[in-house]
C-alpha cells in the first residue's frame, strides 16, 4: 500500500513543482467533466483556456480581471500567512466600492484631477473599516474571524443593493437600481480596451507585499505568528496588533480593489458588482504559495478561467458557474498535492493476509504519545 | 391565533434544513473536523435529490440521492483533509466552491421545473385541532424526521459507546489512537455523516420548502448552520433551539412586510446575519468557557507516528 512519509525538511522541489501539478490535474478533470456532461472536451477546454489568450480584447481582459484579483490576495496572503482567516474579502470589496463611489456621487456632478484619489481614498478607507469589525470581535471578544466575515459579505451586498434602490438611485435613470455613471474614469494603460491603471497599482501592491513579507520584521512576525504561535507570544508579538494590522491591510486593499472596479470596467454603482472576485481571490493566494510573485501569476490565471468561463457561456451555453468548478478544482488538487511538500510517498508492498504483521504497522503497543502534525 | 400558528409552522419550516445541516456538522466536529464546506454540500443534496426526485418520479428516492451527493462530498472532503492532511479551512472553500458550481452546471437542465408538493401530515381528528392541530401533527415527514435526529444525535453523543469514541477522537486524538481507535476512519464515518445530513437539508429546500430548483438557491444557509454549531456550544439540542430561532427571524421578516410595517426589504435580510454575528459575540465573549465547549483537536491534523 501507499504510505506516507513525514519528510525532515519540506521540499522546496515539491513547494514549487505543485501548483503546476494542481494545473494539470484540473485541465484533465476538466476533459474527464465535459465528457460527462456530453460536451467536445478538448474543444470546451480550448475555448475556456487558449481562446481568450489569441486576441488584443482578451489579453486586455486578462488584465481586468486579474487587477482584483492581484490586489485582494496579496492582502489576504498577509493573513493566511499568520493564520488569520479573513474570509470575507468580498464584502470588504463591496463597502470600498459603494464608499468610494458615494464620494464620486457626494460631489456630482463636480469633477478634478482630485476626484480619483479622493475616491480611492474613500475606498481604501471603507473595505478596512468594514474589515474591521472582525478583526474588533476578533480581538476583543474572541468571536470566530472566519465567520464574522463571512457573514458581513452578505451584509455589504444587501447594503449595496438597499441603497442603490434607494438613496444613491440615478434620479435621472428611469427607476433602475444603479447609481449615476461617475463623472470620472480610470486611466486605460491600453487604448480602446479595457485595461485600466489599476492593475499597475495592482503590480505595485504586490512588490510592497513583497517587501512587507520578505523584506521586513513585521513580515517575519506573520510568519511566527502562522508557524509556531507559542515561539511568537515568547518572542513578545503581539497577537492582537498583527490581527489588526493584516484585517486593516487586506480590507483596505480589497476596498481599493472594489473602487477600481466600480471606477473602471463598471462606471457606476449596481447590485451586480460583487462577482464573487473576493471569493476567488483566496484561492488565487493559495495557488500563489502566499507570495506576491506567485500571486500575480496565480491571478492571471485565474482571470482567465473567468473569461473562458464567459467565453463557454457565450458559444457552448454553458453557465456561468463553469468557472468557479474549474477555480474549486484548482483549489483541490493543488492542497491535495501539497502533501507531496511535507510528506514522501512510498510503496509497501501489502502483506499477504494472515502474515505476522509487522511492528510498524501494528496497533501502538505502548502509549507513546504520537507526534501531530499541524496543517 | 391562526396567524400565529402559520407563522409558527412557517418558522420550523424555515428552520428544518438548519437543523439536519447544523446537526451533521455538529457530529463532524465532535469528532474534531471543522468542515466549511457545508454549503457546498447542501447545494449538491438539493440539486442530487431534485434531480433523482424527478428521474424516479419518489421523493423518498430523491431524499437518498441527497444524502449520497452529500457524503459523496463529504468524503472528497475526508481525502483533502483526513487522507492528504491539507488545510481544513482552504479544503472546506474549495468544498463550497465546487459545490456550488456543479450543481450550477448539472441543474441547467432542471432550472425552472418544479417538484410536485411533498405530502404532509394528516391524521383525522389530531390535525383538525385548532391552533396546535397543524402544528404539531400536520407539518411534513422531515420535519419530524429532523426531531428524530436531534434525539438521535443527542443520544448517542452522550449515552453510548460510539459516542464516547466519537468524542474521545475529536477531544484528544493522540490518545484515541494510542487505545487503539482508528481515528480517520472515526473521522471518515462523522464527516460523511455531515455530509449526508447536509444534503439532506439541502434536498429539504428543492423538494419541500420550494419546490423547484434554482441556481445557488442554499443562499448562505450553509454557512448559517455553521454558526449555529458555535451557536449552540456543540450540543444537539441546542442546535435545534437555534435553528428555530433563526427560523423564526427569517419568518418575522416576511411576515413584517405582509404586516406593513415599512422597512426596506434588503435590509431586512440582514437581520439573520447581523443576529448570527451577536450571537458568536456573546458566546465567544468568555474565552475559557468558549474553549471549554469546543472540542480540543477541532481544525487539527492527525498523523500517527507509530
Amino acid at each position: 500500500m501507499l504510505k506516507l512519509e513525514p519528510r525532515r525538511e519540506p521540499s522546496r522541489l515539491m513547494f514549487y513543482l505543485t501548483p503546476f501539478l494542481a494545473i494539470v490535474l484540473t485541465l484533465a478533470a476538466g476533459l474527464l467533466l465535459f465528457r460527462v456532461l456530453g460536451k467536445p472536451p478538448v474543444a470546451a477546454m480550448q475555448l475556456i483556456f487558449v481562446e481568450p489568450l489569441r486576441s488584443l480584447r482578451g489579453l486586455s481582459e486578462l488584465l481586468v480581471k486579474a487587477t482584483p484579483l492581484i490586489l485582494i490576495a496579496c492582502g489576504l496572503a498577509l493573513g493566511f500567512r499568520a493564520s488569520i482567516w479573513n474570509i470575507g474579502a468580498e464584502g470588504q470589496f463591496t463597502i470600498g466600492a459603494l464608499s468610494g463611489g458615494a464620494v464620486a456621487l457626494a460631489v456630482y456632478p463636480a469633477t478634478g484631477w482630485w476626484l480619483l484619489p479622493l475616491m480611492s481614498l474613500a475606498g481604501i478607507a471603507g473595505g478596512a473599516a468594514w474589515a474591521a469589525i472582525p478583526a474588533l470581535l476578533r480581538t476583543r471578544f474572541n468571536a470566530s474571524e472566519i465567520l464574522v466575515s463571512l457573514m458581513l459579505v452578505y451584509v455589504a451586498v444587501l447594503l449595496l443593493g438597499s441603497l442603490v434602490h434607494g438613496p444613491l438611485r440615478d434620479p435621472d435613470g428611469m427607476n433602475f437600481p444603479e447609481s449615476r455613471i461617475f463623472q470620472t474614469a480610470l486611466p486605460l494603460i491600453i487604448p480602446g480596451t479595457r485595461a485600466h491603471i489599476g492593475f499597475v497599482v495592482a503590480l505595485v501592491v504586490a512588490g510592497v507585499a513583497w517587501l512587507l513579507l520578505e523584506r521586513h520584521i513585521i513580515g517575519f512576525q506573520i510568519k511566527v505568528l502562522g508557524q509556531a504561535p507559542r515561539a511568537a507570544r515568547f518572542g513578545g508579538f503581539s497577537d492582537t496588533a498583527l490581527t489588526w494590522l493584516c484585517f486593516l491591510v487586506s480590507g483596505g486593499v480589497a476596498g481599493l480593489a472594489g473602487l477600481f472596479e466600480a471606477a473602471g470596467p463598471v462606471g457606476q454603482l449596481v447590485p451586480a458588482l460583487p462577482a464573487g472576485y473576493g471569493f476567488t481571490a483566496i484561492i488565487v493566494a493559495f495557488l500563489g504559495r502566499l507570495h506576491p510573485a506567485g500571486i500575480v501569476l496565480a491571478g492571471l490565471l485565474m482571470a482567465l478561467t473567468y473569461i473562458g468561463g464567459e467565453t463557454a457561456q457565450i458559444s457552448m451555453s454553458l453557465p456561468s458557474a463553469t468557472t468557479s468548478v474549474f477555480q474549486g478544482m484548482f483549489l483541490f488538487f493543488l492542497l491535495a498535492t501539497d502533501v507531496l511538500v511535507k510528506y514522501r510517498p512510498r510503496w509497501i508492498p501489502a502483506r499477504p493476509a494472515g502474515a505476522p504483521a509487522a511492528p510498524a504497522a501494528a496497533k501502538p503497543s505502548a502509549p507513546v504519545v504520537a507526534a501531530r502534525v499541524e496543517a | 391565533m391562526d396567524l400565529l400558528a402559520n407563522v409558527l409552522i412557517s418558522a420550523m419550516i424555515a428552520a428544518t434544513p438548519l437543523v439536519f445541516a447544523g446537526l451533521g456538522e455538529l457530529v463532524a466536529e465532535r469528532s474534531g473536523v471543522l468542515n466549511l464546506g457545508v454549503e457546498g454540500m447542501m447545494i449538491i443534496g438539493a440539486i442530487a435529490g431534485f434531480a433523482a426526485m424527478l428521474a424516479t418520479g419518489s421523493a423518498i428516492l430523491g431524499l437518498f440521492a441527497a444524502m449520497a451527493g452529500g457524503a459523496l462530498m463529504a468524503a472528497l472532503f475526508g481525502v483533502l483533509t483526513l487522507t492528504m492532511r491539507a488545510n481544513q479551512v482552504a479544503s472546506g472553500l474549495a468544498l463550497t466552491m465546487f459545490g456550488l458550481g456543479l450543481s450550477a452546471l448539472w441543474g441547467q437542465a432542471y432550472s425552472g421545473r418544479s417538484a410536485p408538493p411533498f405530502p404532509r401530515l394528516y391524521i383525522p381528528g389530531l390535525t383538525d385541532l385548532p391552533f396546535v392541530g397543524k402544528l404539531l401533527f400536520g407539518q411534513d415527514g422531515l420535519v419530524y424526521l429532523s426531531l428524530a435526529c436531534v434525539a438521535g444525535v443527542a443520544y448517542v453523543l452522550t449515552r453510548t459507546r460510539v459516542g464516547l469514541i466519537l468524542r474521545a477522537v475529536g477531544e484528544n486524538h493522540d490518545a484515541a489512537h494510542a487505545i487503539g481507535y482508528p481515528v480517520i476512519g472515526v473521522r471518515y464515518l462523522a464527516v460523511m455523516f455531515g455530509g449526508a445530513m447536509a444534503g439532506l437539508g439541502g434536498a429539504y429546500l428543492s423538494l419541500v420548502q420550494t419546490p423547484l430548483w434554482v441556481e445557488r438557491m442554499t443562499a448562505g444557509r450553509g454557512w448559517i448552520a455553521l454558526a449555529l454549531v458555535v451557536f449552540a456550544a456543540w450540543r444537539p439540542l441546542r442546535v435545534l433551539l437555534g435553528a428555530y430561532l433563526f427560523g423564526g427571524i427569517t419568518i418575522l421578516q416576511l411576515h413584517s412586510q405582509a404586516l406593513g410595517v415599512k422597512i426596506d426589504a434588503q435590509l431586512l435580510s440582514m437581520v439573520p446575519y447581523i443576529a448570527t454575528i451577536v450571537v458568536l459575540v456573546l458566546i465567544s465573549r468568555d474565552s475559557a468557557r468558549a474553549r471549554l465547549a469546543a472540542p480540543a483537536c477541532l481544525g487539527k491534523s492527525f498523523h500517527a507516528s507509530s
